[in-house]
């Protein structure tokens, strides 16, 4: 037995995933799960007590990444991981707390709190896998799905206008914003390391495919969808934030846009009042 | 730096007694957002929370405001809000995964006249049931009505305790009228007030079952960082803590969701009687109006009517039984609150056919007067 076992693979993250909760509910060509390995090899990276890590998700798909991950985390209500987050960032800013979550959840019905975590610096971490569209619910347009795309709810297409989420972060004193693709994901893992060690709100968008609910109304085939993260992708860091919009016919922009440091909430609240 | 507990005698009013509780209680985390008619707990709280290293934060709105106080409560630490009706509403989807995840808060709502805006600066007694029923889905939580600057002071605390041991939301559940009143409150010596500690896990973190109830139906409960690894969500879940979209699951969790509060009524119900004894009529009040009710019974008296007080410490769960017991006895019931009829339809549905149940109610902006409770005692009995 104890031969078998020894020879037995194992997954490299396994300590880091509620094995017994597989299979986990995202459909095949999904990227959330790819984002999600990435976040869990950055923590491991990171050589980090795993104690001393919590993960809050809010609802939908990419929401649902807290109820695999093998640390203190927490799937919370629609579009409220933020506050959640800060709640547990402030009560206890020993802990490295990571959001994990969708843009329908993080820039639509929890927009409000982004802007305020990133005005404040909170010291946290915030990964919006964006994927266009409300997966969850069935494929209804999203503060993200680019304009004229079609979607459960735009089926002549999108008359609105999406979301540039860096260009937002950094507005709202974001003090690390990155940008990458599902396929980057070596990228994605440094990204992520460098983000959980940032003192400060640190911000990454993480472009990411869905098949079933975007690329089927936009007969976008899912091989095409990660050809075009591939190919019409340009890594520019320090690129301009408000020149990050999203148009895969003239070129997405990747990289990290924003790394400066300024002192958090927390450490300010100790200095300002406790110490006072 | 004040100490914890600011022992001695006090005039304030009800709002600033309220946050002296929290404080004396062993709240260290307060999320706020302002609002009249409960801003001065929020302004207490922010003077006071670094006495004790305590951390406060103003949030963005309600929702975030409620939404941080289970984050941070997850970190072991006891934590509190305070607002008034159209914060409340905000905070009602909250409420449910507080609930639902059985994350021990306080939440104070100093009552201001509604629906919506309504009016910001006068007391009222209307979002009662909201207390009740506010958030979607089947629930139990515990509401608590004070009367008087002291008891915001007193009770408070009770708050704290109760929701530490049943892992509940407790509201608190002021008016502007006691939220504003000055009086004088008594702050006792820091070793005589009882307070309750959160009951953590024990054994082995590898087999530990974060909804497994303990004593009374709660399940202990850990703090991000204990090394339990738990999973906690506003999804129906096992034992473990892990989502199941199952009949059976949801049967069991709510059940014991229920349980927890309605196992253990006689140790969560608080009230106060007064001159009940021998009553033929029976006025049924709480928080502001009670003030009048004392009042009214006084009068009633004097004119040879034999009416008698109970008073709902708390609230919900409501005190079913006592209500059924005394309608067998009585002529009939007179609810005093500052509503067009909430807690007098939850008398009236107790009291059945056995005794009739009267409102004597207010649209809002002002207390109700004793000459009010006196008109309709003679009227209707």
């Amino acid at each position: 037995m104890a031969k078998a076992k020894a020879n037995q693979k194992v997954h490299p993250l396994e300590e880091l995933i509620r094995t017994e909760r597989l299979p986990h509910i995202w459909c095949s060509g999904c990227g959330v799960g790819t984002v999600f390995s990435a976040c869990l090899a950055a923590i491991q990276e990171t050589g980090i007590d795993h104690k001393k890590f919590s993960m809050v998700s809010g609802i939908g798909c990419s929401g649902r990444g807290a109820g695999y991950v093998k640390l203190d985390s927490f799937h919370t209500t629609h579009g409220r991981s933020i506050p959640f987050a800060t709640g547990i960032k402030m009560a206890n800013p020993s802990l490295n707390v990571i959001v994990f979550s969708g843009d329908g959840d993080l820039f639509a019905i929890g927009g409000n709190h982004f802007i305020h975590a990133a005005r404040r610096n909170m010291d946290i971490t915030v990964i919006c896998i964006n994927n266009f569209i409300y997966g969850m619910t069935g494929g209804q347009v999203a503060a993200t799905t680019p304009h004229m795309d079609r979607s459960a709810t735009t089926p002549y297409g999108n008359p609105e206008m999406p979301f540039n989420l860096p260009l937002m972060a950094y507005a709202s004193g974001a003090t690390y914003v990155a940008r990458w693709t599902m396929i980057h994901s070596r990228d994605l893992t440094d990204s992520f390391v460098e983000a959980i060690n940032h003192r400060g709100f640190s911000f990454i968008e993480v472009l990411s495919p869905c098949p079933i609910n975007y690329g089927r109304r936009n007969k976008i085939k899912s091989l095409d969808m990660l050809k075009l993260f591939a190919d019409n992708t340009i890594i520019k860091n320090n690129a301009d934030p408000a020149e990050l919009d999203i148009d895969f016919k003239k070129g997405v922009v990747l990289g990290k846009f924003v790394d400066i440091d300024k002192p958090t909430p927390d450490e300010n609240y100790e200095k300002v009042c406790m110490m006072r | 730096m004040e100490p914890k507990v600011l022992t001695g005698e006090h005039f304030i009013n009800g709002d600033i007694a309220c946050a002296e509780g929290a404080i004396a209680a062993g709240c260290t985390f307060f999320g706020a957002y302002p609002i009249t008619p409960a801003t001065e707990v929020a302004e207490r709280m922010s003077e006071r929370l670094p006495d004790v290293c305590g951390i406060f934060i103003q949030m963005e709105d309600e929702i975030a405001a409620m939404t941080s106080i289970l984050g941070a409560a997850w970190t072991g630490v006891k934590t509190m809000t305070a607002t008034s009706g159209p914060g409340f509403s905000l905070m009602m989807e909250t409420v449910g995964l507080a609930v639902v995840t059985e994350t021990p808060c306080v939440v104070v709502n100093v009552q201001r006249g509604g629906p919506s805006t309504g009016l910001p600066t006068m007391g009222a007694q209307a979002d009662m049931m909201q207390a009740k029923w506010g958030s979607h889905g089947d629930y139990e939580i515990i509401a608590i009505a004070p009367s008087s600057p002291q008891e915001m002071f007193d009770l408070t605390i009770e708050a704290f305790n109760l929701s530490e041991k049943y892992r509940v939301p407790v509201f608190i559940m002021s008016d502007e009228v006691v939220g504003h009143m000055s009086e004088k409150v008594l702050i006792p010596e820091a070793k005589e007030i009882k307070t309750v500690a959160r009951i953590k896990p024990k054994g082995r973190k590898d087999q530990f079952k974060p909804y497994q109830p303990g004593e009374n139906g709660v399940p202990p409960m850990p703090a991000i960082g204990d090394g339990y690894n738990v999973h906690v969500t506003g999804l129906t879940h096992d034992e473990q803590g892990y989502p199941v979209m199952s009949v059976d699951t949801q049967k069991d969790m709510m059940n014991r969701l229920l349980s927890k509060i309605r196992d253990n009524l006689d140790d969560i119900i608080r009230t106060e009687e007064y001159l009940l004894d021998d009553a033929d009529i029976v006025i049924v009040s709480y928080g502001v109006s009670a003030r009048t009710a004392f009042t009214a019974v006084d009068m009633a008296r004097q004119m040879g009517i034999r009416v008698g007080l109970l008073r709902l410490i708390t609230v919900w769960p409501f005190p079913e039984e006592m209500i059924r017991d005394l309608s067998k006895r009585v002529k009939g019931f007179v609810t005093v609150e500052i509503n067009m009829g909430q807690i007098s339809r939850e008398v009236q549905r107790c009291a059945g056919a056995n005794a009739p149940s009267y409102l004597v109610g207010h649209a809002g902006g002002t207390v109700i007067t004793p000459d009010e409770v006196i008109h309709l005692i003679k009227e209707a009995f």
